[in-house]
């Protein structure tokens, strides 16, 4: 017994592991793996035939190709200005820098419910942004692409945190070196910056496009909810909910798990090959 | 200081400098800043004392009252797991210690709706628990219990992912020094651990608390909606905005606005004073 106790664990003359260990794995189980369990048990109430009929639903289907595709093209364009951001923040003297840092993190601090009514109010056909827009013959609010507008508010600050570290230490000497050998700006940023930021942005995105996926609240109310035009997957489950439908909600929510979960784990593949590169 | 004559090999060009300057500028501004404008813009469009009145009302004050109440039961045992985690996993090397560390941070990777989900599929009234809760009388779904619940789960991670690299970064030599010097388990930990954790600590409670009082899509499945009772501040937003209720709707936003605006200036005054003493490596 107390052979297979070393094997397992190194000794330490500190004292408390059993306690602290034993309490965290009590609280981890309690509160998120036995729950967890519990949804992805649920669908199969209907058998697999039944799980099919939620998951191929057409509505289930435009839900879950908004949530994924929005969600892409949130995290696209939050790569482009994160990196803009980012490059502008480490690299350029800008007054009033350290205030535009910590805005950065608003996304993370503004609750997504509030996050939510002021985009729908800002871009409502009578609202600031909203009414030039109409002008322009652009309609923002009430549409898919109040979705994506809602993705990016919530995906920025992942890009800009991921890369900033990155862009910080990586010295000028590359850079340097591509200058002295005759490149111009633009192909050293190409040839050089980009590929050593690589990993950084493709974590970013990776990051926005998960937190963009199964986003609630700063969504739902810009996006007028029309069931196959306009309506998110984690909405979905709601509406479920309410017609108390519990295993089909747990159908989306498990599709919805898994799809996060090879995200993850590909996340991971990626970083460890780029690693190794 | 004299200006440089020559333009550094790594130097933008100017207009380059200019036109990036610009758009990262604007970009914030546009997608950042208007939309915190017109939170409180909003809520003051009638005036100072409308807003007041909305926040003064009495299913105003109700979810204000839950807010904290939740938040103050699950921000505190979010803390102690959280520094429960950190002890076992920094000062000590064992087994699986990896995966325990990737399984904490699990919730992070969960839709807020999903975490809801979850609490429903167990306590709910089909749910595992179900029938023996109602047999015994026991609210959890559309109650208290359920909303701490799920706020737990979504602000899970914050206190942990803090402590863990910062504790893993400062080593065992203090502590094992303290235990061989005759210091008990707690003296160990009250005066030697937690004076070179303390601000780390404080930096995790602050994120953990402003997503437990900000929290929406959970706590929304679990509510039941019901006013007055089972409503918290973000939910309370929701009704009133559904209602039309505009003006309400914005003055409590804004309160929740002002939260997040004091979360973000001690945390900035967190990075800036104590740079060492939090975790280096922060990713939310």
């Amino acid at each position: 017994m107390a052979g297979a106790f070393a094997r397992w664990r190194a000794p330490s003359v500190l004292p408390g592991f059993g306690l602290s260990l034993g309490f965290t794995l009590f609280y981890l189980s309690a509160l998120v793996l036995i729950p967890l369990a519990a949804l992805i048990v649920r669908p199969w109430d209907l058998g697999f035939a039944g799980f099919w009929r939620v998951v191929a639903a057409p509505r289930t289907l435009a839900a879950l190709e908004l949530s994924f595709g929005g969600a892409a093209l949130a995290a696209g364009i939050n790569t482009i200005f994160g990196l803009i951001v980012a490059w502008v923040l480490v690299r350029y003297r800008v007054p009033g820098k350290r205030l535009i840092d910590a805005l950065v993190d608003l996304p993370f601090a503004l609750p997504t419910a509030v996050a939510g009514i002021a985009l729908s109010a800002l871009y409502a056909s009578n609202g600031w942004l909203g009414a030039p827009l109409a002008g322009l013959g652009i309609k923002v609010a009430y549409t898919p692409l109040g979705v994506v507008v809602a993705l990016v508010f919530i995906g920025l600050p992942f890009v800009v945190r991921t890369l900033e570290p990155v862009l910080a230490d990586m010295g000028h000497e590359a850079e340097e070196a591509a200058a002295t050998l005759g490149a111009s700006r633009l192909q050293t940023f190409r040839r050089v910056v980009l590929p050593a930021l690589s990993p950084a942005l493709i974590t970013g995105a990776a990051l926005a496009f998960a937190r963009a996926v199964g986003e609630y609240g700063s969504v739902i109310f810009i996006a007028g909810n029309l069931p196959m035009v306009s309506e998110i997957a984690p909405l979905l489950i709601v509406i479920k909910l309410q017609e108390y439908d519990y295993a089909g909600a747990a159908a989306i929510g498990v599709v919805m798990l898994a799809v996060s979960f090879v995200m993850l784990f590909a996340l991971n593949a990626l970083q460890g090959w780029t690693a190794r590169r | 200081m004299t200006k440089p004559r020559f333009k550094k090999p790594t130097e933008d060009p100017v207009a380059a400098r200019v036109a990036l300057t610009l758009t990262a500028v604007l970009f914030i501004g546009l997608f950042l800043l208007l939309p915190l404008v017109v939170v409180f813009s909003q809520a003051l469009s009638t005036g100072f004392a409308a807003a007041r009145a909305a926040i003064l009302e009495p299913d105003a004050l109700s979810a204000i009252h839950l807010t904290l109440i939740t938040a103050a039961i699950a921000v505190p045992l979010n803390m102690v797991f959280g520094v429960s985690a950190a002890w076992a996993i920094a000062k000590f090397d064992f087994r699986g210690k990896s995966v325990l560390t990737t399984l904490i941070d699990l919730p992070f990777s969960v839709s807020p709706v999903v975490a809801g989900l979850i609490y429903v599929l167990v306590f709910g009234l089909q749910g595992w628990l179900g029938p023996w809760l109602r047999a015994h009388d026991i609210k959890i779904i559309f109650a208290l219990p359920g909303i701490v619940l799920a706020t737990i789960f979504v602000t899970f991670p914050f206190v942990a992912r803090e402590l863990i690299p910062l504790m893993t970064d400062q080593g065992r030599d203090e502590e094992e020094a303290a235990v061989s010097l005759g210091a008990t388990g707690l003296q160990t930990f009250f005066r030697v651990t937690l004076p070179n954790v303390k601000w780390g600590l404080l930096y995790g409670v602050l994120l953990c608390n402003a997503r437990a009082m900000g929290e929406f899509g959970a706590v929304s499945v679990v509510s039941g909606h019901i006013r007055g009772l089972t409503d918290t501040m973000p939910l309370h937003v929701e009704v009133l905005y559904n209602d039309y209720q505009y003006v309400g709707a914005f003055a409590v936003a804004s309160l929740l606005a002002l939260l997040a605006l004091v979360t973000l200036a001690l945390k900035s005054l967190l990075e800036w004073r104590y740079a060492d003493e939090i975790a280096a490596v922060h990713r939310h």
